[in-house]
């Protein structure tokens, strides 16, 4: 159990929705969510597809823990060829809607082809429809979610979808559920948008069950003490959300700034955890509100922010006089040090625009620096951009961009397209900070070296969610490494990718393992299914899945030439802080990443690295 | 001693562990559709507010029902006795609250017993959004919250 056994297939090209079961064989071999969709993707797609053609197909997959009481056992993931990058892309959501599809009665739901119209499913328990969304396609997804409820009369329901960005193609679009969480990298949003997907509302009021309950109970028990009782989980992320990290990345001199030009941003603290809490405008409310937890979250790292009523964004707009998702670190860094701009209630704006219209702020804020770098070397000029004056440290720049990219309008439409291809439509690929085509976040490289490797061989294109050894490089969890050395990086990186890999496929979110580690997750696991599930297991599936994810994206045409670094980061010294005089060491690295992943020297997994992985 | 259930809205984080708790002691399942304690979004104003039975002294519920099937127990608690309850949802009605549900897959109607004196909501709030204390100080901690902000200053010139 932790299963309800059941699959839905939506058919969008035929219109139907049929059920099926879940096929229990590869759940044992791939756990589930990351690891189990992407599974079913490999087999049912080939990895050459168009992403955005009605042959791709995506995949809406919960993990095992997905509705249970086990802490943060509320996730999804989407699983499907990205649209950014080529490569397969796993994008993670949290909220409350991977919750509510298991009470619904399902484990995953498998999207093919397209529809002749634009559609939204809903799915109320064992029930599933397409439905006509044409009066909600062209609106954004706080609308669209509006709609949705009010059209069921159903308050309770939960909505996960597209908004503007993700109709028009944004090429990193984002699919977002609960108003303001998101599954958001790599353009997944896209690929629903090119299968005239709006949305899809669903309302469970079937239960989940586990395996042992008593033995479940004792395991998320013991787990949720550890996450109290840790200073970074049980203080820090609640206090301060993931924006606990601006000033001590800032200080390592490892934040990306101004197109990566420099790596510490004077501007920093203005758009830091600190700023956020700190009583703005007339009614002396700070910009934060309240935390917010996922579904069976202990941690509870979510901003609910507003933006002060007299600030130029909003005067005159009091639609954006509420209270919504606020500044998590990744898009602080990229809609603030990316771009040179400290003002705060425009990154919470467009934060909040972010959200409403279902854009990537990572991708859109790299984006927006790069066309800034471009727009202050002469490379696009004013008739390119339709008068938009790109200044590094721009608000209003940053607040315009993010409105026209929204909506996929003027220059809005150029920046859709991601940094790469902006970058070489304009003569300028080497200012392009992506690696396969996907903007990285908010970490330079020159100063915390596992980052570098970690980018560079990430199956998605660049990420940090992928193996986060900042952790390790920077907070000593589990241990302390030296951030500026490449020694032991490549070890590191491979044990980081493979439980993150694991976790991924279990429900549960990357943030519990500030605490936990696969000793604390396992016997959880053991717990909710049958059969004995082990650290070893849980890490022969993290290392399946990551090879299974490699595999697909050789077949799609990558190869060893693909995991690297802009040159920005492997030639241009660090300017400044603990990292001044260093490079990407990624050449120190690679080989020997390769080496222990029992991979050949050109990156392609050996026949025994397969056969001892079962693939 | 009669106890009750005290909640401080501003504490809680809306992470559904209560109705997860409370599903599972009740129903042998997750299931927070069926949780007597349910936690509401008011996401506009960024507010969490779990919601359940304040356990009236005179119940309306239990004056509405036309079998006698809502007892009250030696700690106040309203119960529903399922052999007598015979789903006619009057309760439902009368209860100013809405903390009186209908569960259509049993026919009868379910609502907050505090688990017998000790509520597993309690146990699994991680913010102690949901405390469970003596009901003749329930309002104490509150007291003291407001008494805190006096200005004794301001008090001794009026
Ligand atoms: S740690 Fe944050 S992102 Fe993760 S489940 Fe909890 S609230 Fe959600
Ligand atoms: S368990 Fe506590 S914090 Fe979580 S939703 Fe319930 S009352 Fe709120």
């Amino acid at each position: 159990m932790g299963w309800t056994g059941q699959v839905l297939r939506v058919n969008l090209t035929k219109g139907t929705c049929t059920p099926e079961a879940l096929n229990k064989d590869w759940a044992g071999q791939y756990l589930g969510q990351r690891g189990l969709g992407s599974k079913y993707l490999v087999e049912e797609t080939d990895p050459k597809v168009d992403p955005l053609s009605p042959d791709n197909k995506m995949i809406f997959a919960t993990g095992p823990l997905t509705g249970t009481c086990a802490s943060t056992g509320g996730r999804y993931s989407v699983i499907t060829k990205g649209p950014l990058t080529g490569a397969i892309a796993c994008s993670n959501s949290g909220g409350y809607w991977g919750a509510e599809l298991k009470f619904a009665g399902w484990d995953m739901i498998i999207l093919e082809g397209k529809a002749d119209k634009p559609v939204y499913l809903c799915i109320i328990d064992g029930k599933a429809e397409l439905l006509d969304a044409s009066e909600i396609w062209g609106k954004s997804v706080w609308d669209m979610d509006a709609w949705i409820k009010s059209r069921h009369q159903d308050p309770m329901m939960h909505v996960s979808g597209i908004g503007i960005a993700g109709e028009n193609g944004v090429l990193y679009s984002c699919i977002i559920n609960d108003l303001h969480r998101a599954a958001g990298r790599s353009g997944v949003g896209a690929v629903m948008g090119s299968k005239n997907l709006k949305a899809i509302a669903v309302r469970g009021t079937g239960g989940v069950k586990v395996d042992d309950f008593p033995a479940f109970l004792a395991a998320t028990s013991a787990a949720k003490e550890v996450l109290a009782g840790n200073a970074v989980t049980g203080e820090g992320l609640p206090a301060f959300g993931t924006q606990v990290l601006m000033n001590v990345i800032n200080e390592a001199g490892a934040l990306p700034t101004r197109n990566t030009r420099e790596v510490q941003f004077e501007g920093a603290h203005d758009i830091s955890a600190e700023a956020m809490a700190k009583p703005s405008g007339k009614d002396g409310k700070p910009n934060l509100l309240a935390n917010q937890a996922c579904f069976s979250c202990t941690i509870a790292c979510g901003r609910i922010s507003k933006i002060n009523e007299e600030h130029y964004t909003v005067r005159n707009k009091p639609e954006y006089w509420h209270a919504s998702g606020g500044l998590e670190y990744e898009a602080a860094w990229a809609l603030g040090a990316a771009t040179g701009v400290s003002d705060l209630d425009a990154l919470t704006y467009a934060n909040f625009i972010c959200n409403e219209q279902g854009i990537d702020p990572i991708s859109f804020g790299a984006t927006l620096g790069a066309a800034m770098e471009m727009y202050e070397d002469g490379a696009l000029t004013d008739k390119d951009t339709g008068g938009l004056k790109l200044n590094f440290g721009s608000a209003e720049a940053l607040t315009q961009a993010t409105e026209l990219t929204g909506k996929a309008e003027g220059f809005g439409k150029e920046l859709g397209m991601g940094s790469k291809k902006l970058c070489d439509k304009y003569g300028k690929p080497e200012l392009s900070m992506t690696v396969k085509g996907q903007e990285f976040p908010a970490y330079d490289p020159r100063g915390i070296q596992g980052m570098g490797l970690t980018y560079a061989t990430s199956n998605r294109g660049a990420c940090h969610l992928r193996s986060y050894t900042v952790s390790s490089e920077i907070l000593g969890i589990p241990e302390k490494t030296d951030p500026l050395v490449t020694d032991g990086k490549a070890g590191l990186v491979k044990a980081f990718q493979d439980a993150t890999a694991a976790v991924d496929s279990a429900g549960l979110c990357i943030f519990t393992t500030f605490a936990w580690t696969l000793e604390d997750i396992a016997p959880q696991i053991d717990g909710a299914l049958a059969g004995e599930w082990s650290v070893d297991r849980l890490l022969e599936i993290g290392e399946r899945v990551w090879n299974l994810e490699r595999q697909y994206n050789l077949q799609a045409g990558f190869t060893a030439k693909d995991d690297t670094l802009p040159k920005r980061l492997l030639k241009d010294a660090a300017k400044t802080g603990p990292a001044k005089g260093l490079v990407a060491g990624l050449d120190k690295m690679l080989p020997e990443y390769y080496a222990v992943r029992g991979w050949t020297e050109d990156g392609v997994p050996t026949n025994e690295t397969l056969s001892r992985l079962a693939l | 001693m009669q106890k009750a259930l005290v909640i401080d809205p501003v504490k809680c984080t809306g992470c559904k562990q209560c109705e997860l708790a409370c599903s599972y002691v009740k129903e042998g399942e997750f299931n927070p559709a069926k949780s007597r304690i349910r936690v509401f979004d008011f996401h506009q104003d960024a507010r969490f507010v779990p919601y359940t039975c304040t356990q009236c002294a005179e119940a309306w519920c239990q004056r509405a029902c036309p079998v006698d099937a809502i007892t009250t127990n030696e700690w106040g608690v309203k119960e529903v006795h399922d052999g007598l309850c015979v789903g006619c949802k009057v309760c439902i009605i009368a209860c100013p609250f809405g903390t009186v549900n209908y569960n259509a897959s049993t026919g009868k109607v379910i609502k907050c017993d505090e688990c017998g004196g000790d509520p597993a909501c309690v146990k699994a709030c991680p913010t102690d959004a949901i405390i469970y204390m003596d009901v003749e100080q329930a309002g104490f901690g509150k007291m003291r919250q407001w008494a805190a902000k006096t200005d004794t200053a301001a008090q001794a010139t009026q």
